[in-house]
């Protein structure tokens, strides 16, 4: 049997009731042990109990303690939740009880790999419900409970049904060669079918790099040459009550010098490191370090002085700025304009002037213009997020490419099916519908499973 | 005392007791009317979609089925011609009298085997262990294996309108003890259902009102090791004609009076062949169905008329039969009915047809639970050369699902057990691009050779056609075509681009535009005919080929994942209660076998296999 794993599953510090999860075959015993009340043994599942947890003499807190019996719970194992009410110098005491007295302090995800590996999650399921506890953000949250709740098992279900349907269809054409009853499928036909099917995979595809968006955010580098203003910029933008954190490491290897949450989007602004500490490192960064930026950036804001013309500097950055996303900020509107700016017209052009405080809330329209922001807060969270889903939709898109392809030439509809058959298997992955043998080996190489 | 005994000579036993008679073992053949040898009391035809690729392996293994069609035969066409290499088969019309007739000859004339008329009541075990079989006539035969294929006729009950009674297919004695026996020692039976439609006097059928469906203009054969023997403009055809919506009027209004609705049958019956009632009710919306008017034998005067099986009483089915075209004056012959009969519960057995229970009892054909003339052959030629393999404490011969429609049809009746008459379609098949019609020789034939049934004749004629593939393949290698005027005008009338260089033939045969007859005709050369089939779809269908080659490695993986035979599945956690039973059921060997049981789901397989991981963490 496994052991039993206890966590504080409610973010540390934050809410005014923590909850700590138990679960396992000891897990109702362990808790009764600690505590003071009804039995827990002897409770029946689904049901909240009143009490106190003791360390020996001593309460340590006055608890509500839920109580879910195997398989009938998260876990699919016996599961017991403590709220506590003591704060978090309590709850810590009530976890350290708990793992002296046999449970053993869960790993990261650890109960969700329970529930997936009991059958309580698919694999969708889980790894959205780990994207949920991982979420940064309101959107990312939003999307990881729609994972959860099988969207977008039920969204993949139907293409495997469409496909399902054009597969049984062929081999009734092939099974009953000589019965009219079922239409012929051919390669017309199947041109049809197939395209639709695309259409929709692209479609998935195209709302999960969304998804990803809204998961991992959007990196905003912010580029000009010396002096421009751009540490003005990044103090502007973070002294705002947007800004969540500072100085953080971020989830790529770039030094994320702030978030900003817009829409719920996260704006990681990126590769600024130093740039608050002194104006001289400012200086510091001329063109080369601009073009590490841009490379690496989904949004580029780039400053440009208005009082004056603009500078073989300023026109070298305009060029290296092609098939980007750009926002060029014009500054200093408050004084003359000087600057070519017919040189900028490629780009959405904002007149700011940091001193004043002007234009600083029209780059926040801007960016929710150009990645459509609004949009996706009110749209549904259908989403695949992660690289292993993201991957066979890719795949599958293909995939169907193969098929549309070989369908062109001609090829025997009884062949092509073949792949149509694949592509029905490589989609059952996704939901963990279809068994396969590298899968497998990947949930074993995720999930430790040696005694 | 005999070392083989086969109970029944339908299509199995007549597979089943020739096999081992073949190899060298003295056998038995029991059967309640030697007239009813090899009987075709159903469709007569033998082949069809995926059921003619099995002849071609029964064929290739060293059974009758083959080469007796060929010699026995109305008419014979390719199905699926126009579509692609892997699901071509044959079908022909076979001929009643002949095909019974020359299959008893067969068995008549070989060494070994010996026949004798009657039924058997019991069988006879001692310690979990065959000893031989009690007759109806109270002989006492002993053997150390017995095979059973005994078809529709166990129990059986012949249904139509309200009628019901005890009788085997057209009025024969049915076997009335045997599956009480065999369900004292443990064997679990359950209920089959099938039926077939009447038969019509040819006479009275108007023609001109009917279209013509006509043998194939190509001289064709089961059989991998004869020449034809027939002349293609001496087949006989057949006729299609619809019902209507009159037939199906008079359906409707007396569903009551029909056996399937009107409560008499509890069997089940197979969907993909369903009764005409079945059809009517379930397609309301379709205006007509297909009917196909078969010869039954040569110059014969009775025409089975396909896709009307009935239940219906007897004025029932002369007025309904009167609605359809060419029929209006049809005279019926025999009537249609429905036959209900036991079957064993196909997972009793191992993949080799022995039951588990019982040692040296095995069981093959329609008492497995299938249906089709052809299922029945495939099983019975299995069970023979298990039943010889192991008096000769051999290892057992187990076709694999990429390997033959013989081992999918028996993987599926053993893992999946069935719910319904089994019939093998090509959808049942994962690899049916490589289990092909024309390979069937290659794939098989070494499998027969080493059970003993292949000649060395029929073993040289098998050799020389894998040398003339190699030669073929080699040549066209090893030739260019070179860029002539002649030779690019002739590209261009295919569409094909024309050459600017000389080009190795092999290459050019790559062009999907360009068949291998082009090649022959760019050479000015003809090649071996069925060395050319091998190589153009060798060179056409490469790519397919591998990618299901690919899907058959991952197969073979799972298949490598050994379950420990010791499991307690009442340990693995967190399974399907009826995963569960299944798995205690059928207690596969490995993974793979497990994830086809049906009522698995991955989720199930996925458990499975972390219990494994845990519990035989060096397996």
């Amino acid at each position: 049997m496994e052991d039993t794993i206890a966590a504080i599953a409610t973010s540390v510090g934050v809410s005014a009731i923590n909850i700590i999860k138990v679960s396992g075959s000891k897990a109702i015993e362990v808790v009764n042990s600690i505590f003071k009340g009804k039995d827990l043994t002897k409770v029946k599942g689904f049901t909240i109990n009143y009490g106190f947890i003791m360390d020996n003499e001593e309460t340590i807190d006055e608890v509500l303690v839920s109580v879910f019996h195997s398989p009938k719970s998260y876990t699919g194992e016996d599961v017991v939740e403590i709220n506590s009410h003591g704060g978090i110098a309590c709850t810590n005491k009530i976890l350290e009880l708990l793992l002296t007295h046999g449970c053993r302090l869960a790993e990261p995800g650890e109960f969700i790999k329970r529930a997936f590996l009991n059958g309580k999650k698919d694999l969708i399921e889980a790894e959205s419900i780990s994207d949920l506890i991982e979420a940064k953000n309101e959107s990312s949250r939003k999307m990881g409970i729609k994972g959860a709740t099988g969207e977008i098992s039920r969204l993949i279900k139907n293409l495997r049904d469409k496909l399902l349907n054009i597969i049984a269809n062929i081999e009734v054409n092939i099974d009953y060669p000589e019965y009219e009853d079922a239409i012929v499928y051919t390669n017309e036909l199947l041109d049809t079918s197939i395209k639709e099917i695309q259409d929709e995979l692209q479609k998935i595809l195209k709302q999960s790099n969304i998804g990803k968006m809204i998961k991992d955010g959007i990196k905003v580098g912010i580029i000009g040459k010396p002096n421009v203003g751009k540490s003005s910029l990044l103090n502007k933008l973070l002294d705002e009550e947007k800004a969540i954190v500072t100085d953080i490491e971020g989830t790529t290897r770039d030094i994320v010098e702030g978030k900003i949450i817009l829409n719920g989007i996260t704006l990681n602004l990126i590769d600024t490191a130093g740039i608050r500490e002194t104006d001289n490192i400012v200086e510091q960064i001329g063109v080369e370090k601009s073009k590490k930026i841009i490379e690496e950036a989904d949004l580029i804001i780039a400053i440009f002085d208005g009082s004056r013309h603009l500078t073989e500097e300023d026109e070298e950055i305009i060029k290296s700025l092609q098939d980007k996303k750009v926002i060029a900020l014009v500054n200093k509107n408050d004084l003359e304009q000087k600057i070519e700016i017919e040189k900028l017209k490629d780009f959405n052009i904002i007149k700011t002037s940091f001193k004043n405080n002007e234009g600083i809330n029209n780059i926040y329209e801007e960016i929710n213009k150009m990645f459509n922001l609004q949009q996706i807060d009110s749209g549904d969270y259908t989403y695949l997020s992660n690289a292993r889903q993201i991957s066979i939709v890719k795949n599958a898109i293909s995939l169907t490419k193969e098929i549309y392809n070989s369908n062109k030439l001609g090829t025997p509809v009884d062949l092509v099916q073949i792949d149509i058959q694949r592509l029905w298997e490589l989609l059952g992955e996704l939901t963990g519908d279809s068994y396969k043998d590298e899968l497998l080996d990947e949930i074993f190489s995720k999930f430790c499973l040696g005694k | 005392m005999y070392e083989v005994i086969v109970i029944g000579g339908g299509h199995a036993g007549c597979e089943a007791s020739l096999a081992t008679a073949r190899i060298g073992h003295k056998t038995l053949l029991i059967t309640g009317n030697f007239n009813n040898i090899a009987d075709m009391p159903c469709n007569p035809s033998i082949g069809g979609s995926a059921k003619g690729i099995v002849v071609r392996e029964i064929d290739a293994l060293g059974g009758e089925m083959g080469q007796n069609a060929d010699k026995s035969h109305l008419q014979i066409k390719m199905l699926n011609s126009k579509k692609g290499p892997g699901v071509r088969s044959l079908r022909c019309q076979a001929d009643k009298t002949t095909y019974p007739e020359n299959m008893l000859k067969t068995l008549k004339n070989t060494q070994n085997l010996d026949l004798k008329e009657d039924l058997v009541k019991e069988i006879i075990v001692e310690d979990n262990e065959i000893k031989g079989v009690i007759t109806e006539s109270g002989e006492r035969i002993l053997s150390k294996k017995v095979i059973i294929t005994t078809g529709t006729y166990l129990n059986a009950d012949i249904l139509r309108g309200h009628e019901k009674h005890k009788g085997g297919p057209h009025g024969e004695k049915p076997s009335l003890y045997l599956s009480e026996s065999m369900q004292e020692h443990g064997l679990i039976m359950r209920r089959l259902k099938t039926g077939t439609p009447p038969r019509v006097l040819k006479s009275s059928i108007d023609y001109s009102e009917t279209h013509e469906e006509k043998g194939d203009e190509e001289l064709l054969t089961f059989s991998n090791f004869y020449e034809p023997t027939y002349e293609i403009d001496k087949q006989e055809s057949c006729y299609l004609t619809y019902t209507n919506e009159e037939t199906h009027k008079i359906i409707l209004d007396n569903l009551d009076k029909c056996a399937l609705y009107s409560g008499l049958i509890v069997g089940i019956g197979p969907r993909y062949c369903p009764s005409i009632e079945d059809k009517v009710v379930k397609f309301r919306d379709k205006d007509r169905h297909q009917i196909f008017l078969e010869p039954e034998r040569k110059g014969g005067d009775e025409i089975y008329v396909g896709g009307f099986s009935t239940t219906m009483p007897e004025e029932l089915q002369e007025k309904l039969v009167h609605t359809m075209d060419g029929l209006h004056n049809a005279k019926i012959v025999k009537y249609g009915y429905a036959i209900e009969y036991d079957a064993i519960d196909s997972t009793e057995l191992k993949m080799t047809l022995e039951t588990k229970k019982i040692k040296g009892l095995y069981t093959a054909g329609q008492i497995n639970g299938t249906s089709g003339y052809e299922e029945a052959a495939a099983q019975g030629l299995i069970a023979g050369i298990n039943a010889a393999l192991a008096l000769e404490n051999k290892e057992p011969l187990i076709l694999k699902r990429n390997e033959a429609y013989i081992g999918v049809l028996v993987d599926d009746l053993i893992n999946k057990g069935i719910t319904e008459p089994y019939r093998l379609l090509t959808s049942r098949a994962e690899f049916r691009l490589l289990l092909r019609h024309d390979n069937a020789d290659i794939r098989l034939t070494e499998y027969g050779r080493k059970a003993g049934l292949i000649t060395d004749e029929k073993y040289e004629i098998f050799q020389n056609k894998l040398k003339a593939i190699d030669e073929l393949k080699e040549e066209l290698e090893n030739t260019k075509i070179e860029a002539t005027k002649e030779n690019n005008e002739y590209l261009s009338s295919k569409g094909s681009s024309i050459l600017t260089g000389r080009i190795v033939a092999l290459e050019l045969l790559k062009r999907p535009e360009i068949t291998i007859d082009d090649i022959e005709k760019l050479l000015g050369k003809t090649f071996d005919k069925k060395a050319k089939e091998q190589v153009e779809i060798s060179v056409k269908y490469a790519g397919y080929i591998e990618k299901t080659e690919k899907e058959v490695e991952k197969m073979l993986n799972l298949e490598n994942k050994k379950i420990p035979t010791d499991i307690d599945y009442s340990k693995v956690r967190n399974i399907a209660t009826e995963a569960r039973q299944k798995f205690e059921q059928v207690r596969p060997l490995t993974i793979g076998q497990a994830s086809r049981i049906s009522g698995v789901n991955p989720s199930d397989i996925t458990m499975l296999l972390v219990y494994l991981k845990k519990e035989y963490p060096y397996e």
